[in-house]
Order: structure tokens, then sequence, then C-alpha cells
């Protein structure tokens, strides 16, 4: 029961990140059509944030807060330097130059700071846990969870019911035609950009949180598995990428929970496989966007 | 008379297609053009170059005096234009209120756009009865009419309508040019292209035909009318 109760609490902490990467992931791809490779990377840089700010002393929340900051600073850099120019340019063209911005990125992190992990060292009250009715929970996956279901709620709530939220919908459903109602296109790609940027940052933020170390390949793999989650929840689905990343992340913690030793090389495998049963019965994904008008 | 719009040697094209080949195109003040042609002779590329999404190659294009060849589609908004273009093209997953939220964002202020929103719900009720629901649940007749609606958010000096009565049944056919004449009656100058060109010729008091590209006749409805340039137009395609 403790071990059940364990195990659903990293599912939904490891899903979380997921999902929020996922979502940012989707949020881009929905306006701009662009595959972000670099997203990666703009978690890593949230996590760079947070450990050189500690190192310049700062206390631990506000390195937090500079860490999402970071990330923000980064997605508007990429936005602005590299992916307006490239604007209306097909898939592949944005998906390469995404490749090309992450690869600079990581020779970056690996010969401006260090090729291996550094260490962040949070307070010792952060590693401790509590006590409900007899069982034991971690502090750190407790925060993660809230603070995910926090920024999905918040994030919810402006796309629904912001005018800027409004507008992304409408861009996502069709950019031109929203360009033609007089709406700036820079403008809702940058916000794009930026809510992307902030959920990378939180990403890194309950990452570094529940490992304690930075290093240039940090972001990689777990957008790798945000990929993962955005196909299967069905690509340019918002709610589809959230679902998508839960999904994933259980099925993570349960393989690694309950897989005997003797399987535990293929657990990668094993969910993947998975996935593409998953896409086999329903191709466009769990919940796929929502397509095209009554004509 | 006075031009809204005045088209000087435009071209359109997409990599090695030439949509639209040097074309003059005069829209005056506070009438209906009508711009004609059969199928692929360059009516939307023309219309979409006007709006600012689809790139001149060559070419100007002034708008109430004023050099818009190269501007942004929100400059071209704020300087009087407006379109319902091809296809309606309405947000299906928002609700009616908020396709019309959305065009407000050029009226400046939100007091303004709320007192044009609810004029427009006044003026096509069924909107008004509709606003809470998915744009994408209304019939193709309500559509084209939030189309138009969205469309006058902006208070237009100048809109562009393309092909507002396709697939229309004939009585909102009927209903769509009678809001058409209102609108010249307001003092908005029409670029209306049409396919159904014995109806727009009925209430245009200008034409334009355009054959593969290029102009092929210009003048009074009367003058083309049963002409053989505007039969030739439409069975070269
Ligand atoms: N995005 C595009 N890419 C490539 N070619 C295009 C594109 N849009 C239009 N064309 C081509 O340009 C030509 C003109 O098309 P356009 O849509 O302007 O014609 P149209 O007069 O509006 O036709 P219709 O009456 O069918 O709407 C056609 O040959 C068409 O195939
Ligand atoms: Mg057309």
């Amino acid at each position: 029961m403790e071990l059940l109760l364990q195990q659903i609490v990293n599912a939904l902490s490891l899903g979380g990140i997921y999902a929020m990467l996922a979502l940012g992931l989707a949020i881009v791809f929905s306006i701009v059509r662009l595959i972000n490779f670099a997203h990666g990377e703009l978690m890593t840089f949230g996590g760079y944030g947070i450990f050189l700010s500690m190192t310049f002393g700062f206390p631990p929340f506000a390195a937090l807060v500079i860490g999402i900051g970071a990330a923000l600073f980064m997605a508007l850099a990429m936005e602005r330097v590299t992916f307006r120019a490239m604007r209306g340019a097909d898939v592949v063209s944005l998906l390469i130059a995404s490749f090309a911005v992450s690869e600079i990125l990581k020779v970056l992190f690996q010969n401006g700071i260090s090729a291996r992990p550094v260490p962040i060292s949070f307070p010792s009250s952060w590693s401790g846990s509590y006590q409900i009715a007899g069982m034991t929970i971690g502090v750190v996956p407790t925060a993660s969870i809230l603070v995910t279901f926090a920024s999905l709620g918040t994030l919810t709530f402006v796309l629904r019911r912001t005018a800027m939220g409004m507008a992304m919908r409408a861009a996502a459903e069709d950019f031109e035609m929203l360009r033609m109602l007089g709406v700036k296109a820079n403008r809702v790609v940058a916000v794009s950009f930026a809510i992307s940027g902030i959920l990378a940052g939180i990403a890194a933020v309950i990452w570094t949180a529940q490992r304690g170390s930075v290093d240039p390949l940090m972001g990689f793999f777990p957008v790798l598995k945000a990929f993962i989650s955005t196909v299967l929840g069905g690509l340019g689905s918002l709610g589809g990428a959230v679902l998508g990343g839960f999904v994933v992340g259980a099925l993570e913690v349960l393989t690694q929970a309950f897989l005997p030793d003797r399987l535990a090389p293929y657990r990668d495998a094993i969910v993947l496989s998975a996935v593409i049963a998953a896409l086999l019965i329903r191709p466009d994904g769990l919940l796929p966007a929502k397509t095209g008008a009554r004509s | 008379m006075q031009a809204v719009l005045d088209i000087n040697a435009l071209d359109v094209r997409y990599g090695p297609v030439r949509a639209v080949r040097r074309i003059d195109l005069v829209v005056p003040k506070a009438g209906i053009t009508a711009l004609l042609g059969a199928n692929g002779a360059g009516k939307t590329s023309t219309v979409m170059a006007i709006a600012g999404v689809v790139p001149s190659a060559a070419g100007r294009i002034s708008i109430f005096g004023q050099d818009m060849t190269r501007a942004a589609p929100d400059a071209i908004v704020r300087a009087g234009l407006a379109i319902s273009p091809e296809g309606r093209r309405i947000f299906a997953s928002l609700t009616v209120e908020e396709n019309l939220i959305l065009a407000g964002s050029a009226a400046g202020n939100a007091e303004t756009a709320a007192e044009r929103r609810a004029a427009l719900m006044q003026r096509f009720p069924i909107l008004g009865e509709r606003r809470r629901q998915l744009a994408g649940l209304l019939s193709g007749g309500e559509q084209q009419m939030l189309a138009v609606a969205r469309a006058l958010m902006s208070e237009p000096q100048l809109l562009l309508m393309d092909e507002p009565s396709l697939g229309l049944a004939p009585q909102m056919v009927d209903r769509i040019f009678g809001i058409i004449e209102e609108l010249k009656a307001e003092g908005i100058s029409i670029l209306l292209v049409e396919q159904n060109a014995t109806l727009a010729l009925e209430v245009a008091d200008h034409a334009v035909v355009l054959a593969n590209g290029s102009v092929a006749a210009s003048g009074a409805p009367s003058d083309l009318m049963g002409d053989d340039i505007l039969k030739s137009a439409y069975l070269a395609a």
C-alpha cells in the first residue's frame, strides 16, 4: 500500500515534468509549426541558471525563480534570433534549424561550464519526507505535483479566459486569418515561446530539486520523452500533450517499480512498445487536435 | 472619382507558378467593384496580396492613396481595409462571440469593441442568439454572416469579399447580396469576387474580368453582361 502510494506520487511528478515539456512543445508547434528540438536546452539553461545563481550566493528560492527566468529569456532569444527570420518556412527547415540551435547550446554548456554534472546543494530540509496515515511521502515530489498542477491550471485559465489566450487558440487554428483581422503576429508568437520557456523552466526547477545536479544533457532526455508524449497524445493537441506526458511518466515509473530485474534493461523498449501499440489503435493520438469547421 | 484601392502591374507568384501577371485594378470610393473570372484565374491571389498575407512579386498596391505594397496585414487593417475571405475561415473551435472579440483588437479600446460587437449582434440576430455556441456548429450561411460581421468589427472603409455566396442555398445568397447592397449604401467600398457573374454584375458599379492571371476585360456591368470576353474568360479555364 505504501509502495503503491509512493509510486503514484513518483508517476505524477515525473509525468508532470513530461507533461509541461510536451505542452511547451505543443503550444509552439500549434502556432508556428515548429517542432522545437532545442526545447531541451531551454530546460538545461534553466538548470544552469539555478546553479549559477546559487553559486553567486542567491537563496535557494530566488535561484529557482532565476532559473525559470533564464529559460524564459532563452526561449524569447531563440525566437527572436533564429525562428522569427524563418517564419513561414516549411516544417523540415524549421526542424533542422532547431537541431542547429540545440547543438550550439550544448557545446556552449560543455565548454562554458562543464561537460560533467555540476552539483546543486539545496537545503537538507528539502530532501525530507512526511507521514500520511502511517505512509512516508517525500516533500519534493509532493511540491512538484502541486507546482505542476498549479502551472497547468494557470495556463488553462490563460488560454480559456484571456484575450491573448483566445488569440493563441485562434492562431493554432488559422494564423493567417488571425493576421488578416489585424492581430500582430509577432506578439502571439513571442507569447507562445515565452509560455514554452516558462514551462521548461518550471520543469528544470522540479528536475534539479529532485536530482541535485545539472549537466549539458539534462534537458535532452526528458524532452525526448516529451516528444513521444506529444505524438502519443496527438501532435498539435494541447490536452493530448498533457495526457501523453502523464501516461509516459506513469509507464516509466510502473516498469521501473514492478518489472523483474532481468527485464530492467528493456524498460524503455517496453514503454515505447506500449506507445506504438496505442498509436496502432489510435493513429491520431489519444486526444487528437480538433480540426476544421463544418464546411 | 477618387480611388480607395489602386493596383499597378501587380504580380503574384508561387514558386514557378505565375498566378497574377501585371494586373491593374482600381476600386472607386463608395461603390461595388466585381472581380470575375474562372477557377484559377487569380482572383483569390489578388485579394490575398491586397490583404498583405501573400507577397507581391512585383507592382504596387496603394490603399487610400498610401503605398501599402509591403505593409504588414495589421497595418492594412488599421488603414481601414477588412476581408471576408474565401472559404469564410471562421475560427471553428471558438465561440461566435470570441470570433468577434478577436476581430475587435483593431478597434483600439475595449469599450468601442464591445459597442461594435453589440451593434453587429443586433444587425445579425442569429449571431446574437448563438453567441456562446462554437462557430464551427453554425450553418454555412450563418458562418458567412459571421465572416462578414467579423470583417465589420474594424469599421472598414474598404471591404474585400471573396466568394461570399459559394455553396449557399438560394435564399441565403439573396440575404448575403442584400447585406452587400446595405453596406454599399452605408458608404463602404467593396471589392466583390464572385463565381456567379450574373448576380455580381447586377449589384456592381464596375467590373473587372481576370483570365489566366491577367485582366481580360473591364468596364460597366451593362457592357460586360452577355459580353463574349466574359463568356470566354469563364470557358477558358
Ligand atoms: N498557395 C499556392 N501555391 C501554389 N499555387 C497556388 C497557390 N494558391 C493558388 N495557386 C495557383 O494560382 C493560380 C490562381 O489561383 P487563385 O486561387 O488565385 O484563383 P481564383 O481565381 O481565386 O480561383 P477560384 O475561383 O477557384 O477560387 C491557380 O493556378 C492556383 O493553382
Ligand atoms: Mg478563389
